[in-house]
């Protein structure tokens, strides 16, 4: 069996042994979801603007975008900042296992734990809101894996400098927060402004984002917005194979 | 020949000179024991010969390989226990071995390995619940899981009680046996004596001596009457005069 697929075996065991990695990826989304709708009722009120469908409905790829960010830059980060604080990675690096096989384990284990979340928060979301299908469901899952992929590889980079747990989750925090402005959680979709709109073109979880909506209403995503999360997996993938320190 | 060269190596970190002039050969099939104070630069030398560390200057030579350059190669072939390598606190024992015997092309049995070192009736414990020896003896079963053609083992028996210390000698003595070069850095005499073939005894990053463990205590002259011992050997080497 190839080292990689062993040790995302390896990986994903330990991920479920992990009440708290399993919180915020997998269940989350759904969480998130069912408690907004509940608590804002505008949320889950048929409303007249948009054609008698429920606002939800449009707050749900914004919640994904939410939902990726979540999944790759808190687990992520966190775990690979312990295993170098702890000696996990020293041990490892006196094995003939690569750095591309761990840390392509690491972002295998989380974009599972994160579409198993997307899941299950779609079947909350249908359940409690009858939220619809996708309006492209081949373009919306591209959407999401490539974003996924996108913060993934950010999340690797920040992970591969970062000296200390402390210091990942301090680094992740700072990336997290402007990248959950730039997807629209505060200000979704008409409300965010044109020049804020412009920039979060070219932001990873910004394109993802506008990707899931644009996907989600039934189009295609943008070329822009595939060519920014492709370049992001390239660019910060290679930054983090590159800089990754075992030590 | 011989299967690890060093030759006049320097290792400082900062303004601290860790290792400042190293120099031995191990010959193969033999168990090689570094012994030393602690800061004496046991642990940097091997770790340059792991590849971990960059030496400042000098020539490091493992099978043939360097060890930074040939690192894919060295990693194949090369066993190691680190004195400070931890694994994730909820992987199991045996998941462990599982999984760092898929890494090398020719890996033992993992099975067979976990029994030696009396670790069978805790195969599914997490590693995290392990005691402080139960945890060294998975660090040795993970050093030999690869068939290393060297084994590099770091602070071996620290935190063994007297019988599985006894028992990981035993092991050590059965892997050379198969023809693995063995290198023991170690602080305990009586390891050290029993165990190793010969020994280097450094010195604040210096090898003071290079003999076997009898000839470096024939060279202590005896006094009151009493016959020295390696401690005596040790002390009168590594204690200022």
């Amino acid at each position: 069996m190839p080292t990689v697929l062993k040790l995302s075996i390896v990986e994903i065991k330990l991920y479920l042994r992990e009440p708290l990695g399993v919180f915020f990826a997998v269940l989350f989304p759904a969480v998130l979801l069912v408690v907004l709708g509940s608590a804002i009722p505008a949320f889950r009120d048929p409303s007249a603007d948009i054609g008698g469908r429920v606002p939800i409905e449009f707050f749900f790829p914004i919640a994904l975008a939410l939902a990726i960010a979540t999944a790759m830059l808190v687990p992520l980060l966190n775990t690979l900042a312990l295993y170098r604080e702890r000696g996990v990675l020293r041990r490892l690096a006196t094995t003939p296992a690569s750095p591309a096989a761990l840390l392509g384990a690491q972002v295998a284990v989380n974009l599972l734990a994160l579409l198993a979340g997307c899941l299950l928060a779609w079947l909350a979301g249908r359940l409690a809101f009858g939220i619809p299908l996708p309006g492209n469901p081949a373009g919306f899952a591209l959407a999401l894996v490539l974003g996924a992929a996108a913060m993934g590889a950010l999340a690797l980079c920040l992970a591969a400098v970062a000296k200390s747990a402390r210091a990942a989750a301090g680094i992740g925090q700072v990336v997290y927060f402007p990248m959950l402005f730039f997807a629209g959680v505060w200000t979704p979709g008409p409300l965010m402004p044109a020049a804020v709109r412009r920039v979060a073109d070219f932001v990873p979880l910004g394109a993802a984002s506008q990707a899931l909506q644009d996907t989600w209403a039934g189009g295609w995503p943008r070329p822009l917005h595939l060519a920014v999360a492709a370049a992001s997996v390239a660019l910060f993938g290679g930054l983090a194979v590159r800089f990754f320190r075992w030590t | 020949m011989a299967i690890i060269e060093v030759r006049n190596l320097h290792k400082r970190y900062g303004d601290t000179v860790a290792v400042h002039d190293v120099s031995f050969d191990v010959e193969r099939g033999e168990i090689f024991g570094l012994l030393g104070p602690n800061g004496a630069g046991k642990t940097t030398t091997v770790e340059t010969l792991e590849g971990l560390r960059r030496p400042d200057s000098g020539a490091v030579r493992v099978l043939g390989l360097d060890p930074q350059r040939d690192r894919v190669e060295l990693r194949q072939r090369v066993g190691v226990q680190l004195q400070e390598g931890r694994l994730p606190e909820r992987i199991k024992v045996w998941e462990a071995l599982d999984l760092y015997a898929s890494f090398y092309r020719q890996p033992a049995d993992w099975r067979q390995l976990m029994a030696d070192l009396g670790l069978s009736d805790k195969r599914d414990a997490a590693y995290g619940r392990l005691s402080g020896g139960q945890k060294q003896r998975l660090s040795v079963a993970l050093a030999l899981v690869g068939n290393p053609e060297v084994a590099i083992l770091d602070e071996l028996t620290t935190g063994l009680d007297p019988e599985a210390r006894r028992e990981v000698w035993h092991l050590i003595r059965a892997v050379r046996a198969r023809g693995v070069t063995v290198v023991l850095v170690t602080h305990f005499m009586d390891e050290a004596e029993r165990l190793c073939d010969r020994l280097a005894v450094l010195k604040a990053g210096r090898v003071v001596a290079l003999d076997t463990p009898a000839a470096l205590v024939a060279a202590v002259p005896a006094r009151r009457g009493e016959r020295p011992t390696l401690e005596d050997a040790f002390l009168s080497l590594t204690q200022e005069v």
